[in-house]
């Protein structure tokens, strides 16, 4: 048995695999840290569970490495390898109950006494009552327990999730989101988990991936993906931005762009455009309406002759969409402090702290990654 | 007296109706007569008439009479007991025979058939669309003496190695052995026993293949540990079809096989053409074949530990 101070980080070096001409993942060098919760977040077709499966050994890589700690793992057999799987819908043997699912790992290595172990681990996931159950006798809620408790048993170094929520509905979803991290903190274990819900995303991971056509677009904490996204993809892909085109004119600390007649200013430490061209982004929420007509305070970034196209409000806010004069409709999130709601069809400003900003190389398109926030895992 | 249940189970469901006499609801029962009426004319019926004619002396110019005698029992064990082994031995060499190739068959077909599953399987079944009889009748010529499986066997100077496997008789011969009647019955059956194992095996996740490997399963034991349990239910299925209809079959042993090889059902045949005594003692022999096959295959599925089949 592995003993958890003998772990290391997991890595890889130049990943590459290719089905026919089509590559899934595209030289992919990442490293994992020991008893880190990862995330592989990307949409459907991103070769983020091709790299899940290469990890696991049940895909081979066409090229690159794979280390656990020093050990290099790349064509070790998956059943000698100290990694464990939760599957996308659970794959638990239907044929035993939840007692000997959860033992098979350890019986299959020749463990003896695994009584103790297997009570253990059903408590840990709360299904000591449910045993001798089958698993078909189980909830989504309750097979997916089954599921993780399986793979934990074995204490790998490093398990696997993929998509492991993707079947159960949102309630029960975000439930064993906190679940997971729960025991992942009680364990220690390193969790690579692979999913398309940026939200459960950056619920569960300490450090997230975005992956795109078999690369990492960027990869960092929630917060640091969240408020400086390196791509318009990730802008665009965790959660919403609003995206404008525009061109430097004056460099510094503060940088000044110039952007369909308006001048914006973001801090120089957020913007990463190597040229002139850049794109300037702010997130919906950190924007708020003024009547058209009103005073615009000089210290904020003002985008004025907006005209509201669409009000929802939801309760903690009020989502508008504004249609600015030249043509692209921006989003702002405004919290729910009593102010007045705008009706579609007023004139309004949009301003904003110019701290909030960030800048992007103005080179890339400003929709990538816009309209497959929510699309399915398969 | 196995059968005796099996007689007295029907009139007890038909009976079930004053259960609850407020809910009469009739149409089950008409959708139900047509089966019931079937199984009354071709199946109650001839097992009683062939349960009281065990039991009946005469003759065929005197006529049959219940006499109670038992002896036609006794007698079957007694002059034709080697027979009723024959009987035995085959149909369970066959039934074994058919499993161990027909597992890796549909295994192959189930799991690495991909889009050619369904032609594999039509060519397995293919066979059945010529007649029993006939494809009997081409292996008798195929096996016979002359036929060109004997030649290419003298020709390899194989047949002293097969004479001494008991493959062959001491004159060359393949046919009129136990070797060629259980190779007709397994080229029979084989389609029983393989139909069974690929559904059953067909239904089976890849992914829990997946799941045993990633839980320290080698190939092997991902058979042992995941799939073998999991096609239990095609084995049970696939034996049953298999040994039930080849415990009975005696046209295999009548065409491939010689005076060394009778069967139970060739026995019965002989006997019921004679005309003193023979319908009474072949009476007695159907009804033990029947029961001794009822109880052999209860015997199995309770040992196989299936609860989920019955």
């Amino acid at each position: 048995m592995t003993t958890l101070d003998a772990v290391g980080d997991l890595r890889l070096t130049g990943l590459t695999k290719r089905f026919g001409s089509f590559t899934a993942v595209d030289n992919l060098d990442l490293t994992i840290p020991q008893g880190s919760f990862f995330a592989l977040l990307g949409a459907s077709g991103c070769g983020k569970t091709t790299t899940l499966r290469m990890v696991s050994g049940l895909e081979d890589p066409t090229a690159g490495r794979i280390y656990i700690g020093d050990t290099e793992v790349t064509s070790t057999k998956p059943y000698k390898r100290p990694v464990n799987t939760v599957f996308q819908n659970y794959a638990l043997f239907p044929h035993l109950n939840i007692y000997d699912n959860v033992a098979f790992g350890l019986r299959r290595r020749g463990v003896k006494d695994v009584k103790k172990q297997v009570e253990d681990m059903l408590a840990l996931v709360e299904l000591g009552h449910l045993a001798k159950r089958k698993p078909s006798q189980l909830s989504g809620g309750q097979q997916q327990r089954v599921a993780v408790g399986r793979a934990l048993i074995n204490q790998p170094q490093v398990l696997l999730l993929d998509e492991p929520l993707g079947a159960l509905d949102l309630k029960l979803r975000r439930q064993m989101q906190i679940e997971l991290k729960r025991i992942q903190v009680e364990v220690g274990l390193t969790f690579v988990h692979v999913t398309h819900d940026q939200e459960e995303a950056m619920t569960m991971a300490d450090t997230i991936a975005v992956m795109n056509a078999g690369r990492i677009e960027q990869l960092g904490s929630p917060e640091e993906l969240y408020e400086n996204p390196a791509t318009t993809f990730v802008a665009n892909f965790l959660g919403q931005s609003n995206l404008v085109v525009g061109t430097t004119v004056a460099k510094g600390d503060v940088i000044a762009v110039e952007a369909h007649g308006h001048r914006l200013t973001l801090p120089g430490a957020r913007c990463q455009a190597p040229s002139d061209a850049v794109i300037v982004g702010v997130r919906p929420e950190k924007v708020s309406l003024l009547p058209a007509d009103a005073e615009t305070p000089s210290d904020q970034n003002v985008l004025t002759g907006g005209v509201v196209t669409d009000a929802s409000f939801i309760g903690v806010s009020t989502q508008y969409l504004v249609k600015m004069p030249w043509g692209q409709e921006l989003s702002v999130f405004e919290q729910n402090m009593g102010k007045e709601i705008f009706r579609p069809g007023s004139a309004v400003s949009l301003t904003w702290d110019p701290s909030q900003t960030f800048g992007l190389d103005g080179r890339q398109d400003i929709e990538a990654g816009a309209d497959i926030d929510d699309e399915a895992a398969k | 007296m196995s059968a005796a249940t099996v007689q007295a189970a029907p009139p007890d469901a038909l009976s079930r109706p004053e259960d609850h006499p407020k809910k009469r609801n009739i149409l089950p029962y008409v959708l139900l007569a047509p089966g019931v009426l079937w199984l009354l004319i071709f199946f109650l019926i001839p097992i009683f008439t062939a349960i009281s004619a065990s039991v009946q002396t005469g003759s065929l110019d005197m006529g049959f009479k219940v006499t109670w005698n038992w002896a036609n029992y006794s007698t079957t064990f007694s002059q034709y007991s080697t027979e009723v082994w024959h009987s035995l031995e085959y149909s369970v060499a066959c039934t074994v025979i058919c499993l161990a190739l027909g597992y890796p068959l549909a295994y192959f077909i189930a799991f690495r058939g991909g889009r050619w599953k369904n032609l594999l399987m039509a060519l397995v079944i293919a066979p059945a669309f010529t007649s029993f009889l006939i494809r009997t009748v081409a292996w008798e010529t195929l096996l016979s003496d002359h036929g060109w499986i004997t030649r290419v066997l003298m020709d390899l100077k194989v047949t002293n190695v097969m004479v001494h496997l008991g493959l062959l008789t001491n004159n060359h011969q393949l046919l009129n052995t136990p070797f060629s009647v259980i190779f007709g019955m397994v080229y029979n059956f084989l389609p029983f026993t393989v139909l069974p194992l690929y559904t059953s095996l067909e239904k089976i996740d890849p992914r829990l293949h997946e799941a045993g490997r990633d839980l320290f399963c080698s190939g092997f034991k991902t058979w042992r540990y995941i799939t073998w349990p999991l096609s239990l239910p095609g084995v049970i299925a696939g034996t049953l079809l298999t040994f039930i209809p080849a415990v009975g079959d005696y046209v295999n042993a009548y065409m491939l096989g010689g005076p060394n090889t009778h069967v139970i059902g060739t026995v019965i045949e002989n006997e019921a053409l004679r005309d003193v005594f023979g319908y009474p003692i072949a009476s007695a022999m159907g009804v033990i074949l029947t029961a001794g096959t009822l109880l052999i295959v209860l015997g199995y599925v309770k040992k196989a530990g299936s609860e989920d089949l019955l």
